[in-house]
């Protein structure tokens, strides 16, 4: 009974389970499980504020033929694109991809299906694991330094009126030394009704660097659920923003393990949203080793009537000592009807260690937007001000400052649609 | 020709009664200054003609170069002119004074059917502007207001005034907060605004900024309404017998 009660979207996973091919081995067990788990109800405490169940409402079809889909026009965040990974409705394609002209060490590939490891760790990951087909893998060698940022680029494409859903894979992996930046793009049509889940398996080895950064500007009918697992190395330096403007519902699960000491996490995100749109950023960042910090920064605009979630966990282990954790989550709200769940959860087990966390949430100040308005500044141009001027202090925690400027852009663009 | 007219304005917050019939008429050309004890309406007066919200006009009227003023959004008073110098200017982090200041310039010129000033020649002006006011270049390029000292803010404002080129410009307790040298250079940044076109608002609860920025008329506001005008020279009496001839004691 109680089982049933945390389960949610059973027609959905109904749906799910009837279109799978028939898979053998391990992939058919994690569908048999997958089918047996279903997907999370409110009454599990993770998905407590996120509501699955509307998934119920799509009638799932086929993903559509990649290769048949015309492709106008691939995002980049970048002036000249470098190397990069499309993917069109979860399949890869390797017309649009650009994987020459990459040094010795550096593997940039899409995922070969038999590749795709068993993780099991939660029904959405479980699902993914059963399905996934496709996927990229950059893994860069000992040393190396990748000059130029590797784009991961996924385009939605949905067949008809059914809905569609794929289970990208995304693999990187940073070996000891090394350095790369990551630029992820999710985008699709405002029309299309889909689902992608996805999974990241991320390693960042001794001393390493990544920079890993992701666009979700999905179609307003999609369901984006993203689950992010890393694995950071001694001394590794971890820098990952999230930007949430598109999705009907979209949550970006990020986990990072600090398992070794000196090393420096920052776990970043900030969101545009407004209709009956959802964002979710759940992040877990835990804290295994001594000397390492973590610094977290998440902000958003709420308009119309939609919902924001946070929900942002530092565990400090015992052995983790003289670890520093810094976590700040501030939400905009521009209606009345906007609403935002925050939740930061400290579990500090370690006694000689630095934490801090705040949470606010707030209107438009009208002592700033008379000051603006005073000075011949006309409402709506002050309030994009200050809704830039808001999300602006999480942007800046990016590091790349091409790609900073580019998600600046595109958040500027969603306040100028309003 | 009158620059700014106002009759029997009365004005209340939270349904009380601030303003209770104040009869004003500054002309192009001119300085008037504001003098009067705490609480007795003078900012009230400055947000209500700059069109702050919270404030219920329940009779009288304000017309602002043949326009009616009152019924103006907050925004279409700064295009036609009129400038608010805040008592307290208000800090914005995140919006740098360059992009503040351009933004307001360049919506000011729009609506009056002028081509918007690209980059550069913005950045000329402000920056001639500002070396007037003593003004670093660092400052110009901050968050709007965020870190100044009071001095750096009031002089902030002086220079919005000398960028915006107002019709009208309302100083609100602009000595509050000043030293002596800081009210200098900004009473020498509104001197340089005074001309035959403009007109000038000083309020004031200190005759000190009068030294410096000399008006034309000087009238006393007590109780909501304006109960006597004179000369600069009535701004000298105020300070030598206080406002308790207009039956009004303040604190010490």
């Amino acid at each position: 009974m109680r089982d049933e009660q945390n389960q949610t979207a059973k027609g959905f996973v109904e749906q799910v389970v009837a279109l799978a091919p028939a898979l053998s081995g391990a992939r058919g067990e994690g569908l048999a499980r997958f089918a047996k788990a279903g997907l999370p109800s409110t009454r599990v405490e993770a998905w407590k504020f996120t509501n699955l169940r509307g998934l119920d409402k799509l009638t799932l079809g086929p993903a559509p033929d990649a290769a048949a889909v015309t492709v106008d026009a691939i995002p980049t965040a970048l002036e000249t694109p470098g190397p990069r990974l499309v993917f069109v409705a979860g399949q890869y394609r390797a017309d649009l991809s650009r994987v020459d002209d990459l040094p010795d060490g550096v593997v940039l590939s899409s995922l070969a299906a038999e590749a795709t490891p068993m993780l099991g760790d939660g029904p959405l990951r479980t699902l993914n694991s059963a399905l996934s087909s496709q996927g990229a893998v950059l893994r860069v060698a000992a040393g190396l330094k990748l000059a130029s940022p590797v784009e991961l680029v996924f385009i939605a494409a949905t067949a008809g009126d059914k809905a569609a859903l794929w289970n990208p894979r995304i693999v990187i992996d940073i070996a000891d030394g090394a350095e790369a930046t990551v630029v992820e793009h999710h985008v699709g049509a405002n029309a299309d009704a889909y689902v992608s889940n996805i999974v990241a398996d991320v390693t960042v080895g001794i001393a390493a660097r990544l920079h890993h950064y992701k666009l979700q500007a999905e179609g307003l009918d999609a369901w984006h659920l993203a689950n992010v697992s890393t694995h950071l190395a001694q001394d590794a330096v971890y820098d990952t923003f999230v930007l949430n403007l598109g999705a009907r519902l979209a949550r970006h699960e990020a986990r990072q393990v600090l398992d070794g000491t000196g090393i420096e996490a920052r776990v970043s995100g900030a969101y545009a949203i407004t209709g009956n749109q959802v964002s979710d950023i759940t992040t877990l960042i835990d804290h295994a080793k001594p000397h390492c910090t973590s610094r977290e920064v998440v902000k958003g605009v709420i308009d119309g009537s939609a919902r924001a979630v946070f929900q942002g966990k530092i565990i400090v282990r015992p052995d983790a000592q003289k670890t520093d954790g810094y976590q700040l989550n501030r939400a905009l709200l521009l209606s009345e009807q906007a609403e935002i769940n925050s939740k930061p959860e400290l579990e500090i087990y370690a006694d000689d260690v630095k934490c801090s966390h705040g949470a606010t949430a707030g209107e438009l100040d009208e002592d700033q937007m008379f000051y603006l308005r005073a000075r011949g500044i006309p409402r709506n141009a002050a309030r994009v001000l200050l809704i830039g001027a808001f999300l602006d202090e999480a942007l800046e925690e990016i590091i790349n400052e091409t790609v900073r400027a580019y998600f600046r852009a595109r958040a500027e663009a969603w306040m100028g649609a309003r | 020709m009158s620059l700014i007219e106002i009759k029997n304005l009365h004005a209340t917050v939270d349904g009380k009664a601030i303003l209770k019939g104040v009869d004003l008429t500054i002309n192009a050309g001119e300085v008037h200054a504001i003098m009067g004890p705490n609480g007795a309406g003078k900012s009230t007066l400055s947000y209500v003609l700059a069109g702050r919200e919270g404030y219920e006009i329940t009779e009288g009227s304000v017309t602002f170069g043949g326009q009616d003023l009152l019924s103006m959004e907050i925004e279409e008073r700064a295009a036609a002119g009129l400038f608010l110098a805040f008592q307290y200017p208000v800090e914005i982090p995140g919006v740098s004074n360059t992009t503040f200041l351009k933004e307001a310039l360049n919506a000011i010129r729009k609506t009056r059917g002028e081509a918007p000033l690209d980059a550069m020649q913005f950045l000329k002006l402000i920056r001639a502007k500002a070396k007037d006011l003593s003004m670093t270049d660092d400052m110009i390029k901050r968050a709007v207001n965020v870190g100044f000292s009071g001095g750096e803010k009031k002089r902030n404002e002086a220079l919005q005034m000398a960028v915006l080129q107002p019709k009208l410009a309302i100083l609100d307790e602009t000595d509050s907060g000043l030293d002596i040298d800081a009210l200098k250079i900004v009473a020498e940044g509104v001197n340089k605004l005074r001309g035959p076109e403009r007109g000038m608002l000083v309020i004031t609860h200190y005759q000190r900024l009068l030294d410096y920025i000399v008006p034309d008329v000087v009238h006393v506001l007590a109780n909501g309404r304006i109960v006597k005008s004179g000369g600069k020279d009535l701004a000298l009496e105020l300070e030598a017998n206080g406002y308790a001839q207009f039956g009004v004691t303040e604190a010490a």
